[in-house]
């Protein structure tokens, strides 16, 4: 018995890291988890893009539950989830807020001129400082942030239509409820 | 041959431009120093292998800047380190701190030292009994033989 120990040891710790070392290979280094998740969504007031004289502050949409997609025109990602993202507007159920992140607003309006706009208002983020509260490290994301003004769900990447029907929207009906 | 010079000139002229990017860090040697050590302490979100001291990507000079305005407006450098992970999560400290989440990460290794180090002694100290027991049968058996030889020996 005592010989056998070792060997059994050694082997059931290998087992183990092996079993780690499958699971972190499928894991994708650049998702991280937002240190924001079920905190408030912080504050802030920013020009709009549309009518810079015009502010907006998250503490205007208490009482709702709505999505903030940070975007630029710069931002490749962003042409991909784009069509869903006016597939949506269309329908008109949710309102989703663009914060235009680190862009010129000459570009960022050029490109909702020529791709649509899918967005209730358009936020200009031309420093990037939103974006950094946000704890943005590349566009696009798009937080979820429910009645309380609460951050609940962020993802990272260009959304697809499949992280819309099985992550997001099941998400707001709850927020909603 | 003229042309020639007038081209190193301007390009001698170019050098402090190249420089200009660090002229902001011609600085209090003491801010700079906190500076640097602050922004190698922390990751950059964009390249995760490099800090944000290292980084030119454009979110880290961003962030760049924010550690510098918070140094020129007396935070602590504890201060701006939370002010990151607030925003950005441990991940970005390149030595997170202790806490209950990533404890068995430090204290690991130890434990499967010591489960090593238990097992390693144990493995000797079987092999040593074992090497005992068997010189201790051959040099019983040796004795005899020798015994043998030697009252062989005093019979001549």
């Amino acid at each position: 018995m005592g010989r056998r120990i070792l060997p059994i040891s050694v082997f059931i710790v290998f087992a183990v890291m092996m079993g780690f070392f499958y699971k972190g290979l499928q894991l994708d280094p650049k998702l991280l988890p937002s240190a924001l998740l079920d905190k408030p969504a912080p504050s802030f007031s920013l020009p709009q893009l549309h009518n810079a004289s015009l502010t907006f502050t998250p503490e205007e949409m208490k009482g709702k539950v709505w999505l903030l997609n940070v975007w630029a025109s710069w931002c490749e990602a962003c042409r991909q989830e784009h069509p869903l993202f006016m597939q949506l507007a269309r329908r008109g159920d949710f309102p989703i807020y663009g914060l235009n992140y680190k862009d010129q607003p000459e570009d960022a309006k050029q490109w909702l001129i020529q791709l649509g706009d899918p967005y209730k208002v358009s936020i200009s983020d031309v420093e990037g400082n939103v974006g950094i509260d946000f704890g943005v490290y590349g566009v696009p994301e798009t937080f979820l942030i429910d009645k309380e003004g609460v951050i609940r769900y962020k993802h990272v990447g260009p959304m697809s239509r499949q992280d819309w029907i099985e992550v997001i929207e099941p998400k707001i009906k709850e927020l909603e409820g | 041959m003229k042309r020639t010079l007038v081209l190193i000139l301007l390009m001698l002229f170019c050098v402090p431009l190249l420089q200009a990017g660090e002229a902001q860090l011609r600085e209090d040697p003491e801010i700079k120093e906190r500076f640097k050590a602050v922004a190698s302490e922390l990751r950059c979100l964009k390249c995760q292998n490099q800090s944000i001291y290292d980084s030119k990507a454009g979110l880290a000079d961003d962030l760049k800047k924010q550690i510098r305005e918070q140094i020129y407006a007396g935070k602590s450098d504890e201060e701006i380190v939370d002010y990151m992970v607030t925003r950005y999560g441990d991940f970005v400290r390149f030595k997170p701190a202790v806490d209950s989440k990533n404890i068995f990460l430090w204290i690991g290794p130890f434990i499967f030292l010591i489960i090593g180090g238990i097992l390693l002694v144990r493995y000797i100290n079987v092999r040593k009994n074992e090497t005992e027991e068997d010189s201790e049968a051959i040099s019983e058996k040796d004795r005899l033989k020798a015994k043998a030889i030697l009252e062989q020996n005093g019979d001549k």
